[in-house]
């Protein structure tokens, strides 16, 4: 109970902190369009009042915390869940093609950590094309992906998911690659003793040892995945997810639904994060880990 | 194989190097670990391997186990070339730490070698009951390395090692790590071992009263170059009850190691 206690009050404390400054944000970057609207309609404010207005205007330049928290309230229980206004829908849309994405990726990272711990070629000429392929920015990648498909006349959740696996297998490589390198050198001395063939010395020994590399790179590889989809979403004119909801809110400059968008989008990554981190933890405790 | 072969395997010494030398290239230039090494070591034998630290004793192991291929000279074990024997799965090797792998437990630690050299369950599972009985670890199979003490961990990598019946065992200061009372207990219970099973033992050690306790042999070494100094035969007796350690004999050998050892002038820096 007191370890939770220890773990949630500097979480709470942080978050009230983001509250003040957010509401002080807010209040400070609708004034002047409030007081635009109160020259113009010749009106004059106390200041509780004025605060008041700027914290409660339907579009503004940035949605004070309770207007979002009503709005998310609002699109995600009061809705029914297949209606294009659900924030539920549009977030499964996304989180559909985040996991497919995120599958793939961390299939294709594992095969080419593989593939480099096992060829010095492969280490030689491979990597540093996969750093490269990280420092092209997605935004610039995403619609070429989307419009290539489309012109060939695959569309959907497969070029969606593919900008997802573009951006989680790297960082499953990266780690799978430290991870199947991390055995002690008297292990892999030991498996040589046995004469063990390349593959029991990768099952037995590379992959168990590699473990904990591999869950804490998924963590950052489905948070990438996530931030994959919402992307693929944005050029695509795409009708669905969380990504079309925030493109088409700012089309129409409703911040608030932007806002409550964007929290949407935030809840699932924590909840990804929070699940692989969790099956981490099973898998862990089932490889006979001290309890810590 | 006729009997005439069988024969002439059996007279074969389990290990022969001649003119063995191992130098490793390193940043810092070349590093003789093994110069000029000639040695025989027949079925049966144990021998202890004693110097000070960097005089190539562990080298010398890794050389016989295929681990570390040597320059000049050359190694045979079993008749065989060192790889060929390794191929063959011909000695276990008892590392300096336990290194048991953390995920398993101490009964799938065992099992490792048996699982990778393809052995029937049902087989291995009379195994592993064998050879935990045999380094008193009967009870323990469920646990995970961590949850045993380093005397429990270290029989358990020796059991590992004899899981797979391989006729010589290689080890390398395998209780350099535990306090004298469990040493002392471990080497009476390795001695009761190597008594019933006939193998043949090359023991790495740097502690004189083990290596005399133990050894029918004892192969002195001295560094900078690594090379052998000296080869004492023991006198005493193959049953050795740990308080032999008193023996006038025991004290006679004990001492003309320490005068090999400081014939090397290995203690003189
Ligand atoms: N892999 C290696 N690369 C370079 N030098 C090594 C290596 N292994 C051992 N040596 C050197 O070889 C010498 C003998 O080492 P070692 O066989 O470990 O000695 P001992 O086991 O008797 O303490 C030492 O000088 C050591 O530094
Ligand atoms: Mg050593």
């Amino acid at each position: 109970m007191d370890r939770t206690r220890d773990k949630v009050l500097p979480v709470l404390a942080i978050l009230a902190g983001l509250v003040v400054v957010w509401y002080v944000g807010a209040m400070l970057l609708n004034a002047p369009f409030q007081r635009d609207l109160d020259r113009r309609a010749g009106e004059t404010r106390g200041t509780v009042e004025f605060i008041g207005k700027t914290l409660s205007q339907p579009k503004p330049t940035l949605p004070a915390p309770h207007q979002v928290a009503a709005n998310f309230f609002e699109n995600t229980f009061l809705r029914k869940i297949t209606s294009n206004q659900s924030l539920v829908f549009h977030a499964w849309i996304t989180l559909s093609s985040t996991l497919l994405g995120f599958v793939f990726g961390t299939a294709l990272g594992i095969a080419i950590a593989v593939g480099i711990v096992h060829f010095t070629s492969l280490d030689r000429s491979l990597m540093p094309w996969l750093i490269a392929s990280q420092t092209i920015p997605i935004l610039a990648i995403a619609p070429m992906v989307i419009v290539v498909f489309a012109a060939i006349g695959v569309t959907g959740i497969i070029p969606k998911s593919l900008i997802s696996t573009y951006l989680s297998f790297f960082p499953v490589a990266v780690g799978m690659v430290k991870g199947l390198r991390s055995p002690e050198l008297t292990h892999l001395d030991l498996m040589h003793t046995y004469n063990a063939s390349p593959a029991q010395t990768l099952w037995k020994l590379r992959v168990p040892a590699s473990m904990p590399f591999l869950f804490a790179s998924m963590k950052v590889a489905v948070a990438a995945s996530l931030v994959g989809a919402i992307v693929a979403e944005l050029p695509t004119g795409a009708v669905a997810g969380i990504g079309a909801k925030l493109l088409s809110a700012s089309y129409y400059s409703q911040t608030i639904d932007m806002w409550s968008a964007l929290v949407a989008g935030s809840i699932v990554a924590g909840l990804l994060v929070t699940l692989v981190g969790w099956i981490g933890r099973l898998v862990d405790r089932s490889m006979g880990a001290r309890p810590a | 194989m006729t009997v005439a072969e069988a024969k002439a395997q059996a007279t074969k010494p389990v290990v022969e190097a001649k003119n063995l030398g191992l130098t490793f290239r390193t940043n810092d230039g070349p590093v003789q670990a093994l110069t000029d090494v000639n040695l025989t070591i027949d079925k049966g034998e144990f021998v202890s391997f004693i110097g000070p630290s960097g005089c190539g004793k562990t080298t010398f192991l890794r050389v016989i186990a295929d681990l570390e291929k040597p320059t000049e000279g050359m190694i045979a074990v079993n008749g065989m070339t060192s790889e060929q024997a390794r191929e063959s799965r011909a000695y276990g090797y008892v590392f300096q730490a336990a290194a048991l792998f953390p995920w398993r437990t101490i009964a799938s630690n065992v099992a490792l070698p048996l699982e990778i050299m393809g052995i029937a369950s049902a087989e291995q599972k009379t195994r592993i009951a064998r050879v935990m009985e045999l380094v008193n670890l009967t009870g323990f199979e469920n646990k995970y390395p961590w949850q045993l003490s380093g005397g429990m961990q270290q029989r358990a990598s020796i059991a590992r090692a004899l899981a797979f019946d391989a006729d010589l065992l290689l080890m390398d200061e395998p209780f350099g790590a535990l306090d004298e009372i469990v040493r002392d207990h471990l080497n009476k219970q390795l001695l009761e071992l190597w008594a019933r099973t006939n193998k043949t033992i090359c023991f790495v050690t740097h502690s004189i009263p083990e290596a005399v306790y133990l050894s029918t042999r004892i192969v002195v070494m001295s560094p900078r170059p690594g090379r052998v100094t000296d080869v004492i035969e023991s006198t005493l007796p193959r049953e050795r009850p740990l308080d032999i350690r008193e023996s006038a004999e025991f004290i006679a050998i004990a001492h003309r190691v320490r005068e090999g050892l400081h014939a090397g002038h290995s203690y003189e820096d």
